[in-house]
């Protein structure tokens, strides 16, 4: 956190973004809480803003709210009567899942400020980020991870043609 | 950086409390959604404070949101499969693989 107008809006961000995962995950309609999904990934499109990662920033808001969040809602909308309020959402291990989440929170966060005490506040302040974020992150799509690019390409293809085989009406 | 961190982790286990607790298949997938979230949160802090030499950690993220959008696709398919197969998308209805 450099200056404290940084600091308000990373806690603006971090309240909304934490109140809306709550309701995604709470909440008894399905489609309110796709709704506040879409939300939450924007206040995470906001983090990265804040954390100097502008290309990720425009890639969250494009695949997750743009597509991903979207064909959630398809989804839901295409199974709808099972989406109504009669129906249960959660089932019969609340309680359970509620204390194993909060001691796994309990103990990570522990962890993270004994660990940030001992080595990582130690840790000299190297040099910032490049201002041109993008360059230098295209400069290293194309070369040095040229590999796991393409890899990834064939990956989404893959997963486009598995997607219309599955959900394909059968002929007989 | 600490507070990036304990966002994260936060975030990690509400994600957690959903997967764990949604009867319906998207309910479950939309918390996996915030899981992948956390961790690409992490990443980018990590990149951000700690190793700066290098965009190693953004471009990792941004891996990790094509794979997890690779995977969205996929299983909302197999849940539409599921739905016109057995007309129920609940968690605990889809047992034939369970012996």
């Amino acid at each position: 956190m450099t200056s404290p107008q940084v600091g308000i809006v990373f806690w603006i961000i971090a309240f909304v973004m934490l109140i809306s995962a709550f309701m995604v995950v709470s909440l008894k309609n399905i489609f309110h809480s796709a709704l506040f999904l879409i939300l939450c990934l924007f206040s995470v499109a906001g983090i990265y803003v804040l954390l100097q990662a502008e290309f990720l920033a425009a890639a969250q808001v494009l695949i997750y709210v743009g597509a991903v969040a979207v064909l959630m809602l398809f989804a839901i909308m295409l199974t709808n009567n099972l989406a109504s309020k009669k129906i249960r959402q959660a089932n019969r291990n609340v309680l359970v899942g509620f204390f194993v989440s909060v001691i796994f929170c309990f103990i990570t966060l522990v962890l993270l400020v004994k660990t940030y005490v001992s080595v990582w506040g130690k840790l000299k302040p190297q040099a910032v980020l490049p201002a041109q974020n993008v360059l230098v992150f295209g400069k290293y799509l194309m070369t040095k991870f040229m590999l796991p690019f393409e890899v990834v390409s064939v990956l989404l293809l893959a997963a486009l043609i598995g997607a219309i085989v599955l959900a394909r009406k059968e002929r007989s | 950086m600490l507070a990036y961190l304990s966002l994260a982790a936060i975030l990690f286990s509400i994600g957690m409390f959903g997967v764990i607790t949604r009867r319906n298949v998207i309910g479950i997938m939309m918390s996996l959604e915030l899981m992948f979230n956390a961790v690409n949160i992490n990443f980018v802090a990590f990149n951000k404070f700690i190793v700066t030499d290098s965009l190693l950690g953004q471009i990792f993220s941004a891996f990790i949101i094509v794979v997890a959008a690779a995977e969205a696709v996929v299983g909302l398919a197999i849940v539409l499969l599921l739905y016109r197969n057995w007309q129920g998308i609940n968690s605990d209805q889809v047992n034939v693989m369970k012996w």
